[in-house]
C-alpha cells in the first residue's frame, strides 16, 4: 500500500545520535482551573511511531493540538528538527508539515469529500478558480489506494459511515506528504478490517521515514504498531517507554495507577 | 422516456427520470409552488396577473429585494443573521441621494446632470455600504458579539443615521443616469433584449458543454445526451420566454411622445416600441452569475460553506474564519448600496422610510429559496427564486384587494409554512 511520493529521507529509525523530527518541551496548558497539560514533555524520531497512551480526559488531545496548532500552550517550546518555532494556529503547523487526524476528524459535513481533503490547500486552475475536478481525481486516486471500497465522491460526506469518514480524514492528513503526522484515536469509528489497514499505513508510513504519534486509550492497538510509548494521567506525563523493555501489564499500570513499571533486574 | 434513461445509461441500476436529469428536487419544489402562486393570482384577477405589464413590474419590484437576498444566503450559510440591511440600505440610499443632489454639484461643483454624477455617486454608495458591512463583520468575527445582536443594533442605528443624513427629508428628483438603473425608465429595449437572450443561450449552453467536457476529461460518469438536451431546452426556453415577455410589453403612446419631443424630434405616426429587460434586471442577473461563481467556484465560496458546515474543521484547516466574517458582511453591505441605488432609482427619488422591513423579506426570501439557519446550506438561484415567490405573493394580494395587513399576516404565516415544509422535506430525503 503505497500512499504518496514523499521527499523524505531514507528511514533512519530510531538511532539516538539524529536530531529528533519534534521536541515539545515543558508543554503546560489549563482550561480555567484544570491543568489539561501539565509540563509534558516528548518527543519523536523520523521513521518512529510513539504511543500517546492514557485514560480518557489524560491529556492526550490537548497536547497534540499543541503541536497542530489547534491550541497556544501556556508555556513551553516546539523544537522542529532541532530549530525552536512558534506554532500559533493550524496553518503554521502545516507550513511545518505537520499533519493531524484529529479525534472528531474534522470534516465539513456539507461538503465532498474531494472538498474536505483539500479544504484551505484547494487545487486551482490557471484563473484561480478551484478546481473540482482535478481535485476529486486524485481524491479517486490517493482513495483507491487506502480504501478500494470508498465509492461515495459526489456525496457530502454527511452522508458517509464512520468508517468511510475516517479514511477521509485519514487520507487528508497523508495526501500532502507529512513528516510527523499525528493520529488521534484514528482507529475508534473502524471495524476490524479497517483497523488493519490503518495499521499497514502507519507501517508503510514508517518505512517513509516520517515520525507518527499515535493516540489511544487502547493499549492493543499501541503495542504492537509503536516503538515507543509515552503514558499520560491527569495531564502529566507518567513516563515514556521503548516497548520491547516493558510488558503490556507494565503499561497498564503506568494508565491506571500512574506508576513507573519496576524495571527487571 | 424512462426506459430510454435506463438504457442510455451506463449504470446498471434503474434510475428514475428526476434523478437522470440530476435536477434538485427542492428547485423544481419551488419551482412548482411559484408557478401554482401565479396561475392562482392569474384565475382570481381574471388574467390580469400573467400580463406582459404585471410581469415586468414584478420583475423590478423584486430587484432590490433579491440582490440583497443572495447576500444573505452567505450570511446565513455562515450560521449568522443580518437583521440591519433594510437599514443599511437606507444609509446607503440616503448617502447617495446627498452625493448626487447636494455634495458632487454644491460642494465640488459639477454640474447637474453630468455624466460623472451617477458613476460617483454609485462608487461611494458601495464603498460606504461595505465599510459598515465590514465593520459588523468585525464587531461579529473579532470581538465575539452575536450578528444577532450586531444587526439589530444596525437595524436602529442606520435607520437614524440615514434619517441624520437628509433630515428626514424627501431627497429628489434624482440624477437621469441614476435613475435608468431603477427599471422602468431604463431598459434594453427590443433588440437589445433579444440580442442580451441570444448570449444568455450560449452562455448556457457553453456552461453545460463545458461541465460535460470536464466530466468526460477525467472519466466520471455523465448523464446521457438526451437528458442534457431536455435541460438545455427547458434553460433556453425560459430564457427566450422571459425576453419574449419583456419585449411584449409596449411603451405607453404618451410617453413615447414625451421621449421624441424631448430630443426635440416629433414621433412618426403608428410608432411603437417596447420597454424589454430592464437594466436593474440586467444588474441582478450579473449579481446572481458573480455570486454564483463565487459560491461555487472560488476559494472564497468554498470556505463560507465549510464554516458553516463545521466552524472548527475549517479553523483547524487553517482557515481564518474571523476575516471571512468581515467579508461576508462586506459583501452583504456592498449588496445592500446596490439594492439602495436600484430601490431609489425605481422612485426617483430618496424617502426617508426607504427599505422598511426589508430585513424581513431578504431573510424570508433567502429561507424560503432553501438556506438553512442551521449553516452550511444554501444557493444563489435559491434566493432569489424566494425572493420573486414572496413579490408575487405581496402583488398579487394589493392587485386582488386584500387590505395590507391581511397581505402581512400571510407573508408572515407563509415563511413559517415553508420553513415547516423544509424541515419535512429534509428529514424524508434525509438531506442535509
Ligand atoms: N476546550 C476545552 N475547554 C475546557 N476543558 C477542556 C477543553 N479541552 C479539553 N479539556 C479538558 O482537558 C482535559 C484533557 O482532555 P483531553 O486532552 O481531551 O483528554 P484525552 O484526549 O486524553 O481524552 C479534560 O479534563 C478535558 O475536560
Ligand atoms: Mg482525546
Amino acid at each position: 500500500m503505497t500512499v504518496t511520493e514523499t521527499n523524505a529521507p531514507p528511514p533512519t529509525g530510531t538511532s539516538p545520535g539524529t536530531t529528533p523530527l519534534v521536541e515539545m518541551r515543558d508543554i503546560c496548558v489549563s482550561f480555567g482551573g484544570i491543568h489539561a497539560v501539565d509540563h509534558v514533555s516528548v518527543d519523536l524520531y523520523p521513521g518512529e511511531v510513539v504511543g500517546l497512551l492514557g485514560h480518557n480526559g489524560a491529556g492526550k488531545s490537548t497536547l497534540i493540538k499543541v503541536l497542530s496548532g489547534a491550541i497556544k500552550a501556556d508555556s513551553g517550546e516546539i523544537l522542529v528538527e532541532g530549530e525552536k518555532v512558534e506554532i500559533t494556529n493550524p496553518r503554521d503547523a502545516r507550513a511545518h508539515n505537520i499533519e493531524t487526524i484529529y479525534q472528531t476528524l474534522a470534516l465539513a459535513d456539507n461538503l465532498d469529500a474531494a472538498s474536505n481533503l483539500f479544504l484551505g490547500r484547494e487545487l486551482t486552475t490557471p484563473m484561480g478558480f478551484v478546481d473540482d475536478a482535478a481535485m476529486e481525481a486524485e481524491t479517486r486516486k490517493i482513495m483507491g489506494r487506502l480504501n478500494s471500497n470508498f465509492k461515495k465522491f459526489a456525496d457530502p460526506v454527511k452522508a458517509l459511515s464512520g468508517g468511510q469518514r475516517q479514511s477521509v480524514a485519514i487520507a487528508r492528513a497523508v495526501y500532502f506528504n507529512a513528516k510527523i503526522l499525528i493520529m488521534d484515536e484514528p482507529t475508534a469509528a473502524l471495524g476490524p478490517q479497517e483497523t488493519k489497514m490503518v495499521a499497514e499505513l502507519v507501517q508503510e508510513l514508517k518505512k517513509q521515514g516520517i515520525g507518527i504519534f499515535l493516540i489511544s486509550h487502547d493499549i492493543h492497538d499501541v503495542m504492537d504498531l509503536c516503538d515507543r510509548v509515552s503514558v499520560m494521567k491527569n495531564g502529566q506525563l507518567v513516563g515514556t517507554e521503548r516497548v520491547e523493555d516493558v510488558t503490556d501489564d507494565d503499561i497498564l499500570g503506568m494508565i491506571i495507577l500512574g506508576k513507573q513499571p519496576e524495571k527487571a533486574a | 422516456m424512462t426506459d430510454t434513461a435506463s438504457q442510455a445509461t451506463t449504470s446498471p441500476k434503474k434510475r428514475g427520470f428526476i434523478e437522470t436529469l440530476e435536477l434538485d428536487t427542492r428547485l423544481l419544489g419551488m419551482i412548482g409552488a411559484f408557478i401554482l402562486v401565479c396561475i392562482a393570482f392569474n384565475i382570481v384577477t381574471d388574467g390580469r396577473f400573467l400580463t406582459a405589464r404585471n410581469i415586468f413590474n414584478l420583475t423590478i419590484q423584486t430587484v432590490s429585494v433579491a440582490i440583497m437576498a443572495t447576500g444573505m444566503v452567505f450570511i446565513i450559510v455562515t450560521r449568522h443573521i443580518d437583521l440591519s440591511v433594510g437599514s443599511l440600505l437606507a444609509t446607503c440610499s440616503a448617502t447617495m441621494a446627498m452625493m448626487q443632489t447636494a455634495v458632487l454639484p454644491g460642494w465640488l461643483g459639477l454640474e447637474l446632470g453630468s455624466p460623472l454624477i451617477a458613476p460617483i455617486t454609485i462608487v461611494v454608495g458601495l464603498l460606504v455600504g461595505a465599510l459598515i458591512g465590514s465593520f459588523h463583520g468585525y464587531l461579529v468575527g473579532y470581538l465575539g458579539i452575536p450578528a444577532f445582536i450586531v444587526t439589530l443594533g444596525g437595524l436602529l442605528v442606520w435607520r437614524n443615521v440615514a434619517w441624520y443624513l437628509t433630515n428626514g427629508q424627501t431627497i429628489g428628483p434624482l440624477d437621469e443616469t441614476y435613475v435608468d438603473l431603477g427599471g422602468i425608465s431604463g431598459t434594453l429595449g427590443e433588440t437589445g433584449s433579444w440580442i442580451l437572450g441570444l448570449i444568455a443561450v450560449l452562455g448556457a449552453l457553453y456552461a453545460i458543454w463545458n461541465g460535460r467536457r470536464a466530466k468526460i476529461a477525467h472519466k466520471f460518469p455523465v448523464k446521457p445526451i438526451w437528458a442534457e438536451m431536455l435541460v438545455a431546452t427547458v434553460i433556453i426556453a425560459v430564457i427566450l420566454g422571459f425576453v419574449w415577455i419583456l419585449n411584449s410589453y409596449q411603451i405607453p403612446g404618451p410617453r413615447l411622445e414625451r421621449q421624441f419631443e424631448a430630443r426635440g424630434e416629433t414621433m412618426p405616426d403608428g410608432y411603437t416600441a417596447a420597454y424589454g429587460v430592464p437594466y436593474s434586471v440586467l444588474l441582478l442577473i450579473g449579481v446572481a452569475v458573480v455570486m454564483t461563481v463565487v459560491a461555487r467556484r472560488t476559494r472564497l465560496g468554498r470556505y463560507i460553506f465549510a464554516t458553516g458546515g463545521n466552524p472548527d474543521a475549517a479553523e483547524l484547516s487553517g482557515i481564518n474564519t474571523r476575516l471571512l466574517t468581515v467579508k461576508v458582511f462586506a459583501i452583504m453591505g456592498a449588496l445592500c448600496a446596490l439594492a439602495g441605488m436600484v430601490a431609489s432609482a425605481r422612485l426617483s427619488f430618496h424617502s426617508n422610510d426607504i427599505g422598511t422591513l426589508d430585513e424581513l423579506r431578504v431573510i424570508a426570501a433567502a429561507v424560503i429559496g432553501g438556506t438553512a439557519l442551521s449553516g452550511g446550506i444554501g444557493t444563489i438561484y435559491g434566493a432569489i427564486l424566494g425572493a420573486l415567490i414572496m413579490q408575487s405573493l405581496q402583488s398579487g394580494m394589493a392587485m386582488v384587494g386584500v387590505d395590507a395587513p391581511l397581505q402581512n399576516i400571510v407573508v408572515g404565516a407563509v415563511l413559517v409554512f415553508a420553513v415547516l415544509i423544509d424541515i419535512i422535506y429534509r428529514k424524508r430525503t434525509g438531506a442535509v
